[in-house]
């Protein structure tokens, strides 16, 4: 038996679209749809100057309007809905976006940056690796222009994935996102069978996730009759859709919130649905794991947040004893394997779970200033993370070869670039939390709001997995400056512009939003203090339940 | 109105920076270490081949003269920062020194009440005027240490002023939060100034093992400084402290966690037994001037923030911590007096003191009398300037003889008898002679703990009777007996090492005959605390105490 059921599409005028407030998410596909065309017509030689161009230009056209629009949402409401309520717009999701759109555009420069007329990817990613036919293509330069509109159609699906305010939507931006990434993972230039290997995993685990998600999306279309986050919100404070009598729909909804958040869990990589993220972030050309690490890390945090606080925010006391598990997991385990890493990409992967965990306490708080912690956490925490991989990017086995990601290798770093490592030493020092770092406010932010909403024995659990993880940020430091190179030691290549520039602007933002970190702590994020102002859709719907949950506890 | 201390706090910053950017030398690393090598080795102009010598030449020349610049500028701000310092302390008004003064408060992160704020009372000034003696004194001191490193120390001399900086901020802040900033921010210039600059192979364990400890405690105390924020609602330290502080009305259960986690980290910091092993083994592998301020001022950051953050923040916790605080600083004392005399290296030798001399300190401040804190922070001061004075004649010795173990001297009096005269005396300073500052406040402290109970004081006493043990046997052992081997063209003191020994020596002196300008700065500021700790802990901890000796049968 079908519950009421009045999916926009069936009526009969055409859905309002506000083409304005779709204009960024436009932009980015047009530019997608046409980098796709540019393949098929524009000379081979100047391909990828022009595809290049087109990302940056799109990029940056769809941070303009995302700043305007800012401008025109209605000043007394927190947001508003578009295109027939399948999308939200309102200052969170703009600021995600913003973020997603910033981070996507500094990947690209990595994405873009080539030594000796070769970039990160493979040359002909159909031919078998190490054959003949793989020789010739690289002798002749043949390259993959096509990972410029596939990095496009990612961050489109990015920026909707955050935004989405139903769950069909948000299925479609997750896939959006993921499709692409999935191909890009399996295109690194060099130790192609390893990059395959990471791809083809990515793949499975990530199809495999998307069936959980699906499958929670039918069982709370089963318990709320509707897809629509306002709708479903309605439902779970009513206990369920019309056909449910004294809450006997309790079941579906829980495994629905469950099943879905294990597909959210999933793409932010927590415990115990991280297994991904070493192989993927090891595997994949480092660029593209930049890209992943930051901005996949962003919209997927910004989709988690939005499911869990609007139509999920009724049922506060149903998820949280479930992301309390899962932060203290994520926190604890990842701490722990992490330690035993040798390899720098792997490393990092385990420190982008264990951060997530960290923003996990800041979910779990289900507040306002929970929600403000996580955007401030992640917007500090790509910046960084970029700066990071850029580094990872420029230490080489030897001059042309491949990246060295043996940290025992990584002796004497400082001694042969002092200025590069102690861009990586900072980079380290913000992820381990050091104050006058941006990863100090940022954690600063999540723990408070988490001992605000009474979860203080989650933040100490978080301080004690800092402390582990402390140990091997610090050991690569010690690596990089305080032993004597073995032999040759590594090589550094010499920074291009974009990676230099990359790791400027990680190594600027890192201080300045640890420093200064005011302007945007008090303007960008939502507040529960200033009124409704600053406060988006996504909160304003979800504090009157969560915020009075937290203060009575 | 000047701002003092933040002139204190900038100008070392600023030398910092300046020496930071110094030019360095434009030659390649492989120039850059043959230069470093020739200019070891010989004099550059002199030996080998026209060819060899001369791309080493001018790198070694540049090295040189920008590591004598670096020295200079070093010299130069530490200096006028102890005239800023000293000139401020001229103006402060000794009437009403209870009280902060040459206050400032700006906002800084709004968002979370946070303050950039300043001001000193009689403690925290005496804190800072020792802290900014001891700078000058150690940057002469290691004049000469770091010839032989390719920046010729510059780097090093940079990191002190560093220090500098982040020491007089974290005694001046009169913010919890910009307190937590200095005192976890001032780890990352110690850690390179051991892990980098130190001395041994096990230098860089040595300083990992210091930064982990330090900021496992640090984190611990974050929660703690988040606790205070959520439930005091601001961070400044008057609206926070006191009877009618924003702290008071916090139940006593909750108080007490978060007196445990400042109380933690300042145990790890001061260092405390069970939590000081990471001394020992970073003194071994400090260079001397670095020992100076890492047991000088930076683990006075301990005692001082149980005194000002512990004491004054939870007074209703205090009387339950008590009597296992007095325990573990009684097991400090004779514990670290025992393996002080075991010791063969002298460096971790005056290491374990300072564990001793610390019990002295926390068991004067939880005596929690007038006599007793105002002894535990007069005590602070001059155990600055004795342990100071004691690190750099033990390094004097090891610029001699490059050891710093026992058995490797013996008769130093008979070839260097001022070095030897001034070794005795800042080793009876160690011991609380009387007519040496440290015995006025260790007589003060005797007083005060007598007071409040006589059995920890007898006990303490037996630590006494050890410290002439220590000391007076490693003056045995290095200085009398036959002259050994290797030790016979030695050195006595140049005139640079005079001039950074005899101002601590003239200090101790005075303290020790006239301690009454100490005195008078630091007991107004004592009596207010002891205020806030008797009116809810005196009668209470003498009965917690009954309570506590029940419990021990």
């Amino acid at each position: 038996m079908i519950p009421h059921m009045d999916l926009p599409v069936i009526t009969e005028a055409p859905p309002q679209m506000d083409w304005w407030l779709l204009a960024p998410l436009l932009t980015v596909f047009a530019a997608g749809v046409l980098g796709v065309l540019l393949e098929a017509f524009a000379p081979k030689e100047r391909r990828r100057g022009i595809q290049i161009v087109l990302a940056v230009l799109a990029l940056l056209a769809t941070f303009v309007l995302l700043v305007l629009q800012v401008g025109t949402l209605p000043a007394d409401e927190p947001g508003v809905t578009v295109a027939a309520g399948v999308l939200a717009v309102d200052r969170t999701v703009i600021f995600f976006q913003g973020t997603i759109t910033v981070l996507a555009l500094i990947s690209l420069l990595l994405i873009s940056e080539r030594r000796d007329g070769r970039d990160a990817f493979a040359a002909q990613a159909a031919t078998v690796p190490g054959s003949e036919e793989e020789r010739a293509h690289i002798l002749a330069g043949s390259q993959h222009t096509e990972v410029y509109p596939l990095v496009l159609f990612a961050v489109l699906g990015m920026l909707m994935f955050p935004a989405s305010n139903d769950f069909l939507t948000m299925f479609i931006a997750l896939e959006v996102m993921s499709l692409p990434l999935y191909l890009l993972c399996g295109l690194a230039r060099r130790r192609r069978l390893f990059s395959q290997e990471a791809a083809v995993k990515y793949f499975l685990l990530g199809a495999f996730s998307s069936a959980f998600f699906l499958f929670g999306i039918a069982m709370v279309y089963g318990y709320a009759g509707s897809v629509n986050f306002g709708e479903i919100r309605t439902a779970v404070e009513a206990g369920g859709a019309e056909i449910f009598q004294g809450g006997d729909g309790e079941p579906l909804l829980l495994m629905g919130i469950g099943l879905v958040a294990v597909g959210l869990l999933f793409k932010v990589g927590a415990v115990p649905f991280h297994n991904w993220k070493p192989d993927v972030y090891q595997g994949a050309p480092t660029p593209i794991t930049a890209l992943m690490a930051s901005c996949t890390l962003v919209a997927a945090f910004g989709a988690l947040l939005r499911v869990f606080f609007v139509p999920f925010g009724g049922s506060i006391e149903a998820w949280q004893p479930m992301l309390w598990v899962v932060a203290v997991l994520t926190m604890v385990v990842a701490a722990v394997i992490a330690v035993t890493q040798r390899d720098v990409k792997r490393l990092l992967a385990y420190s982008s779970v264990v951060h997530a965990g960290f923003i996990l306490t800041a979910v779990v708080a289900g507040s306002t200033d929970g929600l403000a912690g996580a955007m401030f956490y992640l917007a500090a925490y790509g910046f960084t993370t970029l700066g990071a991989f850029a580094v990872v990017t420029l230490v080489r086995t030897k001059d042309g070869g491949q990246e060295l990601g043996d940290l025992e290798r990584w002796a004497g770093l400082g001694r042969r670039s002092p200025g590069l490592a102690g861009a990586l030493a900072l980079f380290l020092l913000a992820f381990a939390g050091i104050p006058l770092t941006s990863g100090f406010i940022g954690k600063f932010a999540v723990f408070e709001a988490a001992v605000a909403a009474g979860a203080a024995p989650l933040v100490v659990v978080g301080v004690l997995s800092s402390a582990v993880t402390a140990f091997f940020y610090v050991r690569i430091i010690v690596v990089m400056f305080f032993r004597d190179p073995e032999g040759e030691g590594p090589t550094v290549v010499r920074a291009g512009a974009a990676t230099g520039g990359v790791i400027a602007i990680g190594v600027a933002a890192t201080l300045l939003l640890g420093v200064y970190p005011g302007p945007v702590l008090d303007n960008l994020l939502p507040s529960s203090e200033t009124g409704p102002e600053p406060v988006a859709v996504m909160v304003d719907q979800a504090t009157t339940e969560t915020g009075s949950a937290a203060a009575s506890e | 109105m000047i701002p003092w201390l933040t002139i204190a706090i900038a100008l070392p910053a600023v030398g910092a920076a300046l020496i930071w950017a110094l030019p360095r030398t434009a030659a390649p690393a492989a120039a850059r270490t043959a230069a470093a090598r020739a200019s070891a080795s010989a004099s550059p102009a002199g030996g080998g081949t026209a060819t060899a010598v001369r791309p080493a030449a001018p790198a070694a020349t540049g090295g040189g003269a920008s590591a004598l610049t670096a020295k200079r500028l070093a010299l130069g701000f530490s200096l006028g920062t102890l005239a800023v310092v000293a000139a401020m302390a001229l103006r402060f008004d000794t009437s009403a020194a209870g009280d902060l003064q040459f206050e400032e408060v700006h906002p800084w992160i709004p968002r979370f009440g946070v303050n950039y704020a300043v001001g000193v009372d009689g403690i925290a000034l005496a804190l800072i005027l020792m802290s900014v003696v001891l700078v000058p004194l150690v940057v002469l001191a290691a004049w000469n240490e770091h010839e032989d490193r390719p920046d010729g120390g510059r780097g090093y001399f940079a990191l002190i002023l560093a220090l500098e900086a982040m020491m007089v901020g974290v005694f001046a802040a009169t913010d919890v939060f910009l307190f937590y900033v200095f005192f976890e921010a001032m780890l990352i210039p110690v850690y390179f100034m051991i892990g980098r600059y130190g001395r041994g192979d096990d230098r860089a364990r040595a300083a990992v093992k210091f930064l982990l400890y330090s900021l496992a405690g640090g984190l611990i105390m974050l929660v703690s400084v988040i606790g205070v924020y959520v439930l005091g609602g601001g961070f400044l330290w008057s609206d926070l402290a006191g009877e009618g502080g924003a702290l008071a009305a916090v139940d006593p259960v909750t108080a007490r966690w978060l007196f445990l986690g400042f109380f933690i980290a300042f145990a790890i910091k001061a260092p405390m037994w069970p939590v000081h092993t990471w001394l020992p083994s970073a003194a071994g592998a400090s260079r001397p001037g670095t020992a100076v301020l890492l047991v000088g001022v930076l683990d006075k950051v301990g005692t001082y923030g149980m005194l000002r953050y512990c004491l004054e923040l939870f007074p209703s916790a205090v009387s339950w911590f008590v009597w296992p605080v007095v325990g573990l600083s009684l097991v400090s004392i004779i514990y670290g007096a025992i393996l002080a005399i075991g010791q063969n290296d002298m460096m971790r030798l005056v290491a374990y003191t300072s564990v001793s001399h610390f019990g002295f300190i926390t068991l004067g401040i939880f005596a929690l009398t007038a006599q007793g804190q105002a002894g535990a922070a007069l005590y602070m001061v001059n155990h600055g300037f004795a342990t100071g004075a004691l690190f750099l004649v033990v390094g004097f010795l090891i610029a001699r003889r490059g050891t710093s173990l026992i058995t490797d001297y013996g008769g130093v009096q008979k070839v260097a008898p001022k070095l030897a005269g001034v070794f005795l005396v800042v080793g009876l300073a160690g011991l609380a002679l009387p007519g040496l500052a440290p015995f006025v406040s260790e007589f003060l402290v005797f007083l005060g703990v007598y007071a409040f109970s006589p059995l920890p004081a007898v006990i303490a006493a037996v630590g006494v009777v050890l410290a002439a043990l220590y000391i007076l046997w490693m003056y045995q052992r290095t200085m009398n007996g036959p002259t050994k081997e290797g030790l016979t063209g030695m050195r006595d003191l140049s005139a640079r090492e005079t001039w950074a020994v005899a101002p601590l020596l003239a200090l101790i002196l005075a303290l020790g005959v006239y301690p009454q300008p100490a005195l008078d700065v630091i007991n107004p500021a004592v009596e207010r605390t002891v205020g806030i700790g008797t009116a809810d802990g005196a009668s209470e901890g003498a009965a917690g105490a009954q309570e506590e000796e029940g419990n021990a049968e």
